[in-house]
């Protein structure tokens, strides 16, 4: 009766998760969705305390207020600039929570035969499904430390690699299939005597000690601009992590959640692929863009060009009696925080009947749709905020494009040029808007390390410094005229 | 194992209907909100340490507990502050 109640308390929830995530389709309701599923969550773990036969209780909710202290603690005081860090941070501590659930799995074994034989006859697939469990959940802690550690620039975010790195990581990929056949060989000898459980125990540590290498070694190589599909990908992996954790415990809360959060981490590194127009193989192998100040100035194809440099006040006339302006947000604009002036900037022209847009490009920012969050943060509207195909073809009849910090994703190159490394990328057509102003601090490439013609276009005008000073002068002078 | 293996392919068929509805402008929320799912992982926790009574069980599943909690509290608590401050235009 009791299991009965725990499974349609399960139910309850999966099911709370589902229209909780279906509620995220729009702006409108996706608060209501969030707290529907934390709701969902709420009942699985009361469900769980109250009806399993919970012998320790104190420590259960001794670690429950422990964890609810830090995460709340995290939650108030992340900037919205540093939102990928923490999603990324959050990532490696579901993934090492898989991996320790499997290892307190192996601990209750090991005491349950001590203490007189298993309650249930262990084999072969018991031994893959923890085996699994603890490799996924390692490989997504240490995978996202480092991605950590490379958006919050604790970190170099240039793809770093050494000789030898391919061989390291399939050693240690044969480690652990090697490890996790040992264990399964293992298992199949138990036979009841419980006496060889040693080897489950260092098959356990071999498989940690394995993935939590290889999660470095597959997030070293890859560079700072390709974050936002490896940010993705790890989400991806803490769902595979609790839902290989549901297959150990028989427990489909578990599996549901994890495969839910598993195709939701998937089809967001499917986008964030698209939009690079990279395979996730490519991305994967790595090698590809360095840190924005790594630049040393326009590369020897632009030499010879010039650039037409422009004052504040020029710009707040084109800007005071343009029509349609669009403004597109990069990075630089969040490192500037110069989202609140753009938004005022945009109010003042709106005053000025000027029609006013964003465009987004799918992976401005350092995670998938950062840009928005940072212009809701400004209080943007969300219907003033428009994806790439919406958007693209509007460019055409717009008087004015003002570029904020983004670089790659309106590089004109990526067109036509094929010898640029990032020839094919969809891109944001700011190129075909009568006037571009583009906002930069100085000439430097940008994420991907690849120089921009479109700064040397004729009808591109460069508004150099602060972005955050550049666009308040700017606002300033839109007032006085 | 079998009945395990159906749910979950059903349960990622299910995700991929729904998640790929999602708009871009939310797409920030919609992982740090499936994180906090993913931190499902606590019900794991409680399940496999508190329900031995051995001292390594409860250690390791104590840890774990923390973890998940951590992933579950923050990134339902984060997801709310974003999603706050998306407004209409009024």
């Amino acid at each position: 009766m009791k299991q009965n109640l725990i499974e349609i308390a399960y139910l309850v929830s999966a099911i709370m998760f589902i229209y909780g995530l279906k509620r995220l389709q729009s702006p409108a309701t996706a608060r209501k969705g969030n707290q529907l599923a934390a709701l969902g969550m709420l009942v699985a773990v009361v469900a769980t305390l109250f009806l399993h036969q919970i012998l320790t209780p104190i420590q259960m909710i001794t670690g429950v207020v422990i964890g609810s202290g830090i995460g709340a603690l995290l939650a108030k005081r992340v900037e919205m600039t540093g939102m990928p860090e923490l999603v990324a941070a959050f990532n490696g501590f579901g993934g090492i929570a898989s991996a320790l659930v499997a290892g307190a799995e192996i601990a209750k074994i090991l005491a349950e035969v001590s203490s007189g034989g298993l309650a249930e006859p262990l084999d072969g697939v018991d031994a893959v499904t923890i085996s699994l469990s603890i490799l996924i959940g390692m490989v997504t802690f240490t995978g996202s430390f480092v991605a950590f550690g490379k958006l919050s620039e604790r970190i170099s975010g240039n793809p770093m690699s050494f000789p030898g790195m391919r061989f390291l990581t399939l050693l240690f990929v044969a480690a652990a299939i090697g490890a996790i056949a040992w264990m399964t060989m293992n298992m199949d000898a138990i036979g009841g005597t419980g006496l060889v459980l040693t080897p489950m125990v260092e098959a356990g540590i071999v498989i940690a000690i394995a993935g939590a290498l290889l999660g470095i070694l597959l997030v070293i190589p890859i560079g700072g601009a390709d974050m936002p599909v490896v940010v993705a990908l790890l989400n991806s992996y803490s769902g595979m992590a609790a839902a290989a954790t549901g297959f150990v415990l028989d427990n489909t809360a578990l599996i549901v959640s994890g495969a839910l959060v598993g195709a939701s981490g998937l089809i967001l590194t499917n986008i964030m692929c698209e939009a690079m127009n990279r395979s996730l193989f490519n991305v994967l192998v790595g090698g590809f863009g360095g840190d924005a100040g790594s630049g040393s100035g326009p590369s020897a194809s632009s030499e010879g060009l010039t650039v037409n440099s422009t004052s504040a006040d020029d710009v707040a006339i084109l800007l005071s009696y343009a029509n349609k302006v669009i403004f597109v947000p990069g990075y630089g604009m969040a490192v500037a925080q110069a989202q609140h002036a753009v938004r005022e900037l945009a109010e003042e022209l709106a005053k000025k009947d000027v029609e006013v847009k964003f465009a987004v490009h799918p992976v401005a920012g350092r995670m998938p749709g950062h840009m928005n969050v940072l212009l809701a943060e400004a209080n943007v509207p969300y219907d003033q905020l428009f994806e790439m195909d919406e958007i693209n073809a509007e460019f055409e009849t717009t008087d004015v494009a003002v570029v904020i910090g983004a670089n790659d994703v309106v590089n004109p190159a990526a067109r036509h040029d094929k010898a640029s490394p990032i020839y094919g990328m969809p891109i944001l057509n700011v190129d075909q808007a009568s006037t571009a102003i583009v906002l930069k601090r100085s000439m430097r490439p940008g994420y991907a390390g690849v120089d921009n013609e479109l700064f040397y276009k004729p009808n591109t005008q460069m508004l150099f410094g602060d972005a955050k000073e550049s666009i308040v002068k700017v606002t300033n002078e839109v007032k006085a005229l | 194992m079998l009945d395990n293996l159906i749910i979950f392919i059903l349960a990622s068929i299910i995700g991929s209907e729904v998640i790929s509805k999602v708009p871009q402008t939310l797409h920030t929320p919609l992982m740090s909100g499936s994180n906090a799912i993913s931190g499902i992982t606590i019900v794991g926790a409680l399940v496999v340490a508190g329900m031995v009574d051995d001292p390594w069980a409860v250690y390791v599943g104590v840890a774990a507990l923390i973890f998940a909690t951590i992933n579950v509290v923050g990134g339902f608590m984060v997801t709310d502050r974003m999603l706050q401050m998306f407004k209409k235009k009024e």
